[in-house]
């Protein structure tokens, strides 16, 4: 009797920042064979990820464990299936992975071919497949639409009486409510809101400005399955501008304060619209530069970091611990100038012992929770007036998707620690 | 003062029901008393819960799979004890039984952390936390196929992928109708297979279903699927099941013991008040030594355990209502088994069989008992 492969892929269905192990068995020992990955996107884009392996002298590939010697990703890679998936030849060029729909999964196809293949994956037959699911919601987790007070955005809570902590969640100059994270968050426990604050019209722009971001905050509080006294600000790159101008602010009491390849040069000030802010950039969009393929590299408008002080948040002000992460390799923003003069802000301030910067070499601006495709340059909407532009926003796949992976990790930690406050033995409440 | 946030972790979230769920609990207090509580809702509205007391370690962690539970539906070190020793809430209906209709859909469970060590009451109390969990029949990408040819009546379930697969000819017991779920979990475990009703509720049926041609017309129709071995077909049965699944094996209206030519395993609970199904595996035992193929006999039996041995984790009961194909009556029928050790028949069961399948259906190179998938 010939055996017949047989591939498996645990956990079936997971949460998107969960690991997989992926085991092929029953092959002939010393087997040449391709893992591939297939997925086709809300936009109905394919993307894929490959990696040639050899089977053992039992007739097994164990992801996890055995190297790939080429594909999208190379050595031994446990998540390279995901993790390096890029768009299939031919697809549309600038494409970005991003999900719309949180409520379903993000279902990718994962099969064995026979072979070292590395294209035409579609006119051969598959030795063995699997669906495998990835999911931003947990089971229970409930989303609501959030329009109260002016304020758009959309909250997700954790299943259960509550209260819970909250997360108030600002994404960057893209716009729009980009959901994924905040429900992500909530599958682990954290009432998070996606803040929308860019908006595509600029008339309403015009009036969206430090005071909306402070109702959000406050809305959030006020919910009753939320903590009012537990709540944390995330925000990635003009997002984390955001966050950090609030953090200083007397105004609103976060407990603690994530910031993701961002910078303290671009302020929100009180009274001011987020247009108005923006108008910084345009100053010195002059200093934007192309590369070869023109991708626009927006990382010199920031620079030099300015000495002034009244140019920068005062970070000096700050009296929640602060998690920055940036890329070394980002070329939107300058990340890693901004986060070493953050440092040098509060060591002169006296308040660094409230710093924690996470710095990744090869990583690039678009650090997101793990496990999903990397992209060092796609399409970009400008806000507001909707052209379209090629961005370039650096990082290698393989360190880029370790920076995710250890970031999240440590932005969970953070989160954990600091609103779910860890019991320490001595410590008793009476619950 | 700190009021520390307790910390409910079930993993996996969204699993196979034949999958073992880790659930901790952390930041509590030392030396706490909890009960971790569990709470389903059937397809028939009715409540199934189960519950454990513990006590947090010095880290203010509860371990269910390591952590004794001191009382509740269950005791011990019970990793899967919050769901195998569900049972109807104070105040349900009587005769409870819990099978799932719809495998397109999973079981929801809810686990809840309280503080104390409670015993009822629990709708009336907040938990400190809740997780939801799923339990699933079907893996992503199993295809669920209606199935009515030649006069057969089934349902048949594919897995993923280009195949082809082995397959499996399921069959339930005297209860009747079509139980997709045990074929449905097969099938995501990579066989195809098809359950087949051949007891119908609607009494007119029943007439068409009178001979082993109804049943070996159903055994082609697994074997002549695009996607399916020929030559590698298995037969599984439940109580009226297996007996139907002995005669096709040994092809005649008779069994005759000794004309089975393939390996055939043998579950039976020891004390199982349906079928006398001990007595029926030791004389069927004596048949095949008589008869020299002995050899292809594995025999499962398990002390405490009833007539109901199905796929694990889902609650055991010793009794339950049920109704009389052929009348409609209503009667109250006598499984046998006691909780725990029914569960951990089911449990060892389900591996051995699934490995049984995967030794003689999909052999590996080297032909030795494949590890655990």
């Amino acid at each position: 009797m010939n055996s017949v492969p047989v591939l498996t892929v645990k956990p079936w269905r997971a949460l998107f920042d969960e690991k997989f192990h992926v085991v092929v068995r029953n092959l002939p020992p010393t087997q040449e064979v391709t893992l591939h990955s297939l997925h086709q996107s809300e936009d109905t884009d394919y993307w894929e990820a490959f990696g040639h392996y050899v089977s053992d002298a039992q007739g097994r590939v164990t992801v996890a464990k055995d190297e790939s010697f080429g594909g999208t990703y190379e050595g031994v890679d446990p998540m390279g299936l995901l993790a390096s998936m890029r768009p299939i030849p031919g697809s549309r060029t600038g494409l970005r992975f991003r999900i719309k729909e949180v409520h379903t999964p993000m279902v990718v196809h994962i099969s064995v071919y026979r072979g070292h293949v590395s294209q035409g994956f579609r006119e051969q037959v598959a030795l063995a497949s699997f669906v495998t699911e990835r999911w931003y919601m947990a089971p229970g987790v409930r989303r609501v639409d959030i329009t109260e007070g002016g304020v758009t955005g959309t909250l997700f809570l954790p299943p259960g009486p509550g209260p819970f902590p909250g997360v108030l969640d600002m994404w960057g100059g893209g716009g729009g409510l980009v959901e994924y994270r905040a429900a992500l968050l909530a599958s682990h426990g954290f009432a998070a809101m996606a803040l929308m604050y860019l908006f595509p019209d600029a008339q309403k722009a015009a009036t969206i400005g430090f005071h909306y971001i402070e109702n959000a905050f406050r809305l959030l509080q006020d919910h009753p399955l939320v903590a009012s006294d537990k709540i944390a600000l995330l925000g990635t790159s003009f997002g984390a501008s955001v966050a950090l101008s609030l953090a200083v602010s007397e105004t609103v009491k976060p407990i603690c304060c994530v910031c993701i390849s961002g910078s303290h040069v671009l302020t929100l000030k009180a009274n001011q619209s987020i247009a108005e802010s923006f108008k910084v950039m345009k100053e010195h969009v002059h200093k934007s530069r192309m590369d070869e393929n023109n991708c626009i590299i927006w990382r010199d408008t920031l620079l030099p970091i300015p000495e002034d002080s009244d140019l920068k948040v005062d970070v000096g002000r700050i009296t929640c611990p602060l998690l920055l992460v940036v890329g070394q390799d980002d070329t939107n923003w300058a990340a890693v100038e901004s986060a070493d003069d953050v440092s040098n802000m509060m060591e002169r301030a006296g308040n660094s012992h409230l710093l924690t910067t996470l710095s990744y070499p090869g990583a690039g601006h678009l650090i997101e929770p793990p496990y999903g495709p990397h992209c060092r340059a796609c399409t970009f909407v400008l806000q507001p007036g909707q052209q379209r532009v090629v961005v370039l926003w650096g990082g290698l796949t393989k360190p880029h998707a370790v920076a995710q992976e250890d970031s999240w990790k440590k932005i969970l930690d953070f989160l954990q620690e600091h609103l779910c406050h860890s019991v320490k033995p001595h410590v008793y409440s009476r619950l | 003062m700190v009021v520390p946030y307790p910390l409910l972790s079930v993993q996996p979230m969204r699993g196979l029901v034949d999958e073992k769920i880790q659930v901790v609990v952390r930041n509590l207090p030392p030396a706490l008393s909890v009960t971790l509580h569990s709470l389903h809702r059937s397809e028939d509205n009715d409540f199934w819960e189960a519950f454990g007391h513990y006590t947090s370690n010095d880290q203010g962690m509860v371990t269910v799979a390591k952590d004794a539970s001191l009382g509740g539906t269950y005791e011990g070190a019970e990793p899967m004890g919050l769901l195998w020793s569900m049972q109807p809430v104070p105040g349900s209906r009587t005769g409870l039984r819990l099978r799932r209709i719809d495998v397109l859909t999973p079981m929801v469970v809810h686990i809840s952390v309280y503080s104390g060590h409670m015993a009822e009451g629990f709708s009336k109390q907040s938990p400190l936390a809740i997780v939801v969990t799923e339990r699933w029949y079907m893996a992503p990408g199993v295809c669920r196929i209606d199935i009515r040819e030649h006069g057969v009546r089934g349902t048949l379930f594919l897995p993923p992928g280009p195949g082809p697969f082995p397959g499996v000819l399921d069959m339930w017991g005297g209860g009747g109708g079509l139980v997709e779920y045990r074929s449905c979990l097969l099938a995501s475990h990579g066989f195809v297979s098809m359950v087949l009703e051949y007891l119908s509720h609607n009494k007119n049926r029943n007439s068409d279903i009178e001979s082993t041609t109804y049943f070996e017309k159903a055994f082609r129709i697994v074997q002549e699927h695009p996607l399916v071995m020929k030559d590698r077909v298995a037969l599984f049965g439940l109580s009226l099941g297996a007996s139907v699944a002995l005669n096709l094996a040994a092809y005649s209206k008779d069994i005759s013991m000794g004309r089975i030519k393939c390996p055939l395993m043998l579950v039976v609970g020891e004390d199982d008040q349906n079928l006398a199904t001990v007595e029926s595996a030791k004389d069927m035992t004596q048949m095949m030594r008589a008869a020299g193929n002995e050899h292809l006999l594995t025999n499962l039996q398990y002390p405490d355990a009833g007539h109901l041995i199905e796929p694990p984790y889902t609650p055991h009961f010793r009794a339950s209502n049920f109704i009389l194909p052929q009348t409609r009556q209503k009667v109250m029928v006598l499984w046998g088994g006691y909780t725990k050790p029914h569960a951990d028949a089911q449990e060892d069961f389900w591996e051995k069989s699934l490995s049984f399948l995967r030794q003689h259906l999909y052999p590996s190179p080297d032909s030795v008992l494949n590890a655990k998938l």
